[in-house]
């Protein structure tokens, strides 16, 4: 059964084809013995990767493909890497359910644009920095 | 991104009681949806050292 009803498909569909540029690939890590969130989160971004041309699922297993969950920095599943012209970090733990579905979605959007859309005072002072800097954002699906 | 209740663990070691929170470098958070002006302040506050 598909996770994304009929109507959303279309629109992000649509929202794709105007607003993702260059090719995303999303890796995603799961494991044999699939828990819950990690077959759930798997088939959304399989379902997600087929709404566009340029967007690519790639599917890993967390255990026998640890040397590539490694060279994402991905240390725990379900977990998708949103990768596109570059590695900008962009990582998703959990199932990007409900309106963190828009979250994916617009991560998608950014990373193909290898635009954060942040302001310009914004992107002055981070660049400032030397240092490498993680920023967990913790959410809840609501 | 990380999935609070997913990640019960991590919720708890960050001691996550509303969203969205912010970690930065395991050492300070920010809680809510702040501007980004706000974020950018914690941001380099805590990469500054002793102050």
């Amino acid at each position: 059964m598909p996770l994304i009803g009929d109507r959303e498909k279309e629109e992000v569909r649509g929202v794709f084809a105007e607003n993702v540029s260059s090719a995303v690939k999303l890796a995603m890590f799961t494991q044999s013995f699939e828990c819950e969130f990690c077959a759930k989160t798997r088939q959304l971004v399989e379902e997600v990767a087929a709404l566009s041309d340029l967007v690519e699922a790639e599917v890993y297993n967390f255990v026998t493909d640890k040397p590539i969950a490694d060279s994402y920095g991905v240390d725990k599943i379900p977990a998708i890497a949103i990768v596109g012209e570059k590695d900008y970090g962009v990582r998703f733990y959990g199932v990007p359910s409900g309106f963190e579905f828009t979250t994916l979605i617009e991560g998608v959007i950014d990373v193909s644009r290898g635009e954060s859309g942040l302001g310009e005072a914004t992107k002055e002072a981070v660049a400032s920095i030397t240092t490498p800097v993680h920023l967990q954002v913790f959410i809840t699906p609501t | 991104m990380v999935e609070a209740i997913e990640f019960p663990h991590l919720a708890n070691k960050y001691q996550v009681f509303g969203v969205p929170l912010t970690v930065i470098n395991e050492t300070t958070s920010v809680e809510g949806m702040v501007p980004e002006s706000a974020l950018v302040e914690a941001l380099l506050k805590a990469l500054s050292p002793e102050e």
